[in-house]
């Protein structure tokens, strides 16, 4: 890919920060998915937060995709949220019968953080032996 | 011979007779005008006689009968409906708050009408050729009138159903933050899909503005909903989830609930709960919120 970064991935403690830029268009949504998946193993995260707020629309294989990845992420022993779908997005979602699934989603960057830093949650704290 | 032609044609169609006709309506006019008083109190028998218009007192109704009058005859005179409009507007506004329905208004202005064409009747009931032209000449300019004032106080009346109605939807739904992170909902008055769009965008930027984790949608005075209303309903709450919130519905009426388990809507994803009272108490359970009663306070 050439040009600004469509997507970043930060990482932070064992958690990673992905942050969508822009519309991705479907081979851009999955060289995202390899890219996460991948370093997800590299870094041995346990939780991935996906900011979604630049987003003003996501079609069905963009929501599909976040929902497979998320699934990829806990096989590898991560746990995803998805954070600050914007309320115009939400309602299409909904309407068209989009959802995230067993995805969970919050409001903002924050809130995921403080999701995936619950008690009971994997926090950076927890980190267990088996990842990767 | 040209007599006969103008008997059996209508007025207007003989090109002989078109000075004539010119003569006609200010004529006709000037009858009018000549016997106001008396066609005016004859005007207000009928009205009164038909049971119009009871909701003003006898003063009034000499003041606006005359000053209708004036306008009718003054629309016959020159053709221009415009003041006519203007003044059938101000009527309507005085009148509609006062309950005045659209037949009363339509009928008072075709009472008018008829007991002027009566009163043309007597005056050229000795010439019918005459008496034809008169009325081609008045019937048009007066239907004209009837239906210049009923358009005027339709929309007259439309416009205070319009005003009504955004004054309605600007007070509907409320967004109240009750604690940080707590919203509440309360909804009052019909739900209609208007207002239920209206809801899930305010539900939805509230979320984003007051960045609430949890909603309490209080529905305690909504008299029914609809199964779309309902299913949008629950396209509001699964958004709401995607955006991070948990959503309580509070209030569902007997009526309510009997109509949403009849019609089948999937309210399985929906967290409800009997009172706002008990909603509030889940929200803040939710939210980690403890309260409790300080001992000694509050005791009267």
């Amino acid at each position: 890919m050439t040009g600004p970064k469509l997507v970043s991935i930060l990482r932070q403690g064992s958690w990673l920060i992905a942050s969508i830029h822009t519309a991705l268009d479907d081979t851009q949504m999955v060289l995202f998915q390899q890219d996460l998946i991948e370093q997800i193993g590299r870094y041995r995260s346990r939780g991935v937060v996906i900011d979604v707020a630049a987003l003003d629309v996501l079609d069905s294989f963009g929501a599909r995709t976040l929902r497979t990845m998320a699934e990829m992420a806990r096989l590898r022993g991560a746990e995803t949220v998805i954070v600050g779908i914007q309320p115009d997005v939400a309602f299409a979602m909904v309407s068209l019968g989009m959802d995230t699934g067993s995805v969970p989603t919050a409001l903002d960057l924050e809130e995921g953080l403080a999701y995936l830093a619950r008690p009971g949650g994997r926090g950076p704290g927890h980190r267990g032996s088996a990842a990767g | 011979m040209t007599e006969r032609t103008d008997e059996l044609q209508p007025a207007g169609s003989a090109p002989s007779a078109s000075t004539a006709e010119d003569q006609l309506l200010p004529q006709l006019v000037a009858h009018l005008r000549e016997h106001r008083t008396r066609l005016r109190q004859e005007w207000a028998g009928r009205i009164q006689d038909s049971g119009l218009l009871h909701a003003m007192t006898p003063q009034e109704m000499v003041a606006e009968t005359t000053s209708v009058y004036d306008n009718y005859v003054e629309v016959l005179e020159t053709g221009s409906v415009e003041a006519l409009q203007r003044y059938a507007r101000d009527l309507s506004e005085r009148i509609i708050p006062r309950g005045v329905e659209t037949h009363e208004v339509v009928g008072i202005v075709l009472l008018l009408r008829d007991v002027l064409a009566r009163s043309l009747f007597e005056k050229y009931q000795r010439d019918f050729g005459l008496l034809n032209r008169v009325l081609d000449a008045y019937e048009p300019a007066a239907n004209r009138i009837a239906n210049t004032v009923a358009v005027s106080f339709v929309d007259e009346r439309e416009r205070v159903i319009r005003q009504q109605q955004d004054s309605i939807r600007e007070l509907s739904t409320p967004v109240l933050p009750v604690r940080e992170r707590l919203l509440i909902l309360p909804m009052i008055g019909v739900l209609d899909s208007e207002r239920a769009r209206q809801l899930t965008e305010q539900l939805l930027t509230g979320i984003r503005t007051h960045r609430a984790k949890v909603v309490v949608i209080d529905i305690t005075g909504v008299p029914a909903v609809d199964e779309s209303v309902a299913n949008h309903l629950v396209r509001t709450v699964d958004a709401s989830r995607l955006m991070g919130a948990s959503v309580i519905i509070t209030g569902l009426s007997p009526d309510i609930a009997q109509t949403l388990v009849t019609i089948g809507v999937d309210l399985s994803k929906m967290d409800t709960i009997g009172d706002l009272q008990g909603g509030l108490e889940e929200a803040e359970r939710l939210l980690g919120y403890s309260v409790s009663r300080v001992d000694g306070a509050g005791a009267m």
